[in-house]
């Protein structure tokens, strides 16, 4: 099992190494390391997001709200930081987390204990949170000049000459890949996805564990909804209109598969650098940016027929509703 | 490795509870929608105008048919996110034959046509590779909203004959619209072909067990790929009215509707796991809407705010009978 899915990485990361390699073709200083630093760079805040959304695929649900979170929680600490630029940076971090966490918790809650779809439960909190936007902002925006020096600042300075976002990524994605690998939460999540009967019967608390993962998610849109703002240097209601479905691409082409329990950190971070390759080099190589949108379904496509060829040899799953039922 | 479930006990008929569990759902349907109207009366004077209500049906009939085929969809097990993008491809492809002179009754067929292409696209990736419909129809809506920009790019196609405008503009009768007759008459089909044929019978029954199903001779890939098409079909025709009705195009264009029209089937009683809904529910729902986004529109509440109402709407109605069961439960 373990092997396979280490086969599938590599194969997702041959494609990016021959996609980079096609693209240098075009224009050679797309390889340079420096270039590639940045596309990390680029990529960091997909990436992020890619993870935290993973995780709630993985347990058979979806989070279509990371994206309002994200906008929400931008907001928020934007508008504190043009109110009191006093406040330092990692203070603001820490209560972008924690807005994140609470609006995570609110979908999570719904879902433990009401029971109700993952889908249905974010397909309304994805309007709620981005409509509760514009009523906290009064539609008006949060613009460069009314942001602190530090605040748009700190995620630009080089630490070891890699930028503090990049930095960020990495923290991400070694921590996701600690509870994945390493721990009870990470090996109960695999397990819900796989099959959630048998895991009530190994004594995981199902409802509680899927709580636990729409927090994840949710902190996860909180962080990257100040990375997001202070990136771009702008908060709004139209802030990453439609992104949630670029965060399911990054997944589904990472090889996370939707019905559940198959996927990893690797995946998602490769899947995220895929999309985000694509979206740096089209620019260069003279493509019009217009292409990127059929270029990255084609990619999505491709993708699925692609690990749904892996996935079947898992052999059949007879049931599954039924299953998912009792 | 698994445990074969046992046998449940299959009746002939629908036993009692559960017949007035499905009543009762639209009846909480019709006590929201009537409360909606009169407090929509009683908030704003030009509510009950029969022309201003004739511009609220503008609000739903054109997602309102989608949601009647998403509704049989979603029945069945499987759902389309690419209804919007397949209204925008459709609508560049009437574009670009209006560039090339084509009349009215061209464009209407290729509008028709490009919707059923895209919906036998989806229904072939996911009927005939196995592919889990909510991935596919993720990947197909970047696909065909993709195509659409990569034609027009940041220009718009204009210049539809006057003919055209009747589909989204044009009235049968008084306030009557040719829209809200479309959708009466799709109402009335779909629900006959959902609740009075064995095609709905095996709609519902892939819903509820796709593996007994298709042991029973239900031809399950078949269903599907027939629903697919017909979800095609209908984001094909509702291009037609909202180009009509826009008298432009631009890659932009019904950003979005996929999960409004989701919202609307959702509402209106469909189990988003399969197995269960009518198209009773779908109306009511769309009624709803359309009441909310256009009484609110009358007090001037900002698009971005009734979006909230209608997510609350979504997550309280669904949670209200569960919340409520769970406290007669306990008692």
């Amino acid at each position: 099992m373990k092997a396979f899915l280490k086969y599938r990485e590599i194969w997702l990361f041959a494609a990016i190494v021959v996609l980079i390699g096609l693209i240098s073709t075009r224009f050679p200083a797309f390889a340079d390391p420096g270039n590639l630093r940045q596309v990390f760079n680029d990529t960091s805040i997909l990436m992020i997001l890619a993870l935290g959304q993973m995780v709630v695929i993985l347990t058979r649900s979806i989070d279509l709200s990371m994206a309002s979170n994200l906008c929400f929680t931008g907001m928020v600490v934007a508008m504190l930081n043009a109110a009191h630029p006093a406040i330092p940076i990692p203070l603001l971090i820490v209560i972008a987390l924690l807005v994140g966490l609470v609006l995570g918790a609110i979908n999570g809650l719904l879902v433990w204990r009401l029971n109700i779809p993952s889908i249905v439960v974010t397909l309304g909190t994805l309007t709620i949170y981005r409509g509760a936007t514009f009523v906290l902002s009064g539609g008006a925006w949060v613009n460069a000049d009314k942001m602190s020096a530090d605040f748009i600042g700190f995620q630009r300075a080089a630490f070891l000459g890699i930028p503090v976002l990049s930095w960020i990524a990495i923290l991400v994605i070694a921590l996701f890949f600690i509870l994945m690998t390493r721990t009870a939460l990470g090996r109960s999540i695999y397990a819900i996805g796989v099959n959630p009967t048998a895991s009530v019967y190994a004594g995981i608390d199902v409802g509680r564990t899927k709580f636990i993962v729409f927090c994840i998610s949710g902190m996860i849109g909180g962080l990257s909804g100040y990375l997001w703002i202070s990136r771009y240097v702008i908060a709004s209601v139209e802030v990453a209109n439609g992104y949630e479905l670029n965060i399911i691409a990054a997944c589904v082409i990472g090889g996370i598969s939707i019905a559940g329990g198959i996927g990893s950190v690797g995946g998602a971070v490769l899947g995220a650098l895929f999309l985000g390759i694509i979206s740096n080099a089209l620019p260069v190589i003279n493509i019009s940016p217009f292409w990127q949108m059929a270029i990255s379904g084609s990619a999505i496509i491709l993708a699925v027929v692609l690990n749904a060829r892996g996935e079947r040899q898992q052999g059949r799953i007879i049931l599954r509703k039924v299953e998912a039922v009792t | 490795m698994t445990d074969i479930p046992a046998p449940r006990h299959i009746p002939d008929r629908l036993d009692k509870p559960f017949r007035s569990a499905i009543f009762s759902w639209e009846a909480l349907l019709v006590v929201v929608a009537v409360a909606i109207f009169a407090i929509n009366s009683f908030a704003s004077p030009y509510f009950l105008d029969p022309y201003s209500l004739s511009d609220l049906t503008f609000n739903f009939t054109e997602k309102g048919l989608i949601a009647f085929a998403m509704a049989l969809l979603i029945i069945s097990g499987e759902i389309d996110l690419s209804v919007a993008a397949i209204i925008a491809l459709a609508s560049t492809m009437m574009g670009m034959a209006v560039q090339a002179g084509a009349g009215t009754p061209v464009l209407v067929l290729i509008g028709i046509v490009v919707g059923l292409g895209c919906g036998a696209f989806n229904g072939l990736l996911v009927t005939r590779l196995g592919l889990p419909s909510i991935v596919v129809t993720i990947g197909t809506m970047s696909l065909f909203r993709g195509i659409a920009f990569i034609i027009l790019g940041d220009q718009a196609y204009k210049g539809y004959p006057s003919s055209f405008a009747f589909f989204g503009q044009g009235y049968v009768w008084w306030v009557v619209s040719f829209e809200l007759v479309l959708f009466l008459i799709a109402a009335v089909v779909y629900r006959f072909l959902l609740h009075r044929t064995s095609f709905g019978r095996r709609v519902f029954a892939i819903g509820n067990n796709p593996v007994a199903a298709q042991f029973s001779g239900v031809r399950v890939g078949r269903t599907k790929f027939i629903l697919f098409c017909l979800t095609g079909l209908m984001s094909g025709i509702a291009s037609v009215l909202i180009t009509s009705r826009l008298g432009s195009t631009r890659p932009s264009i019904a950003q979005g509707y996929e999960l409004e029209v989701i919202t609307m089937v959702v509402l209106g009683g469909v189990s988003i796991l399969g197995g269960a809904g009518s198209i009773l529910g779908v109306v009511l729902a769309a009624f709803i809407m359309g009441l909310v986004t256009f009484g609110l529109g009358l007090l001037n509440v900002p698009g971005i705010v009734m979006s909230i109402f209608i997510g609350l709407l979504l997550i309280i109605v669904i949670a209200l009978p569960i919340v409520w069961r769970r406290l007669r439960g306990g008692r």
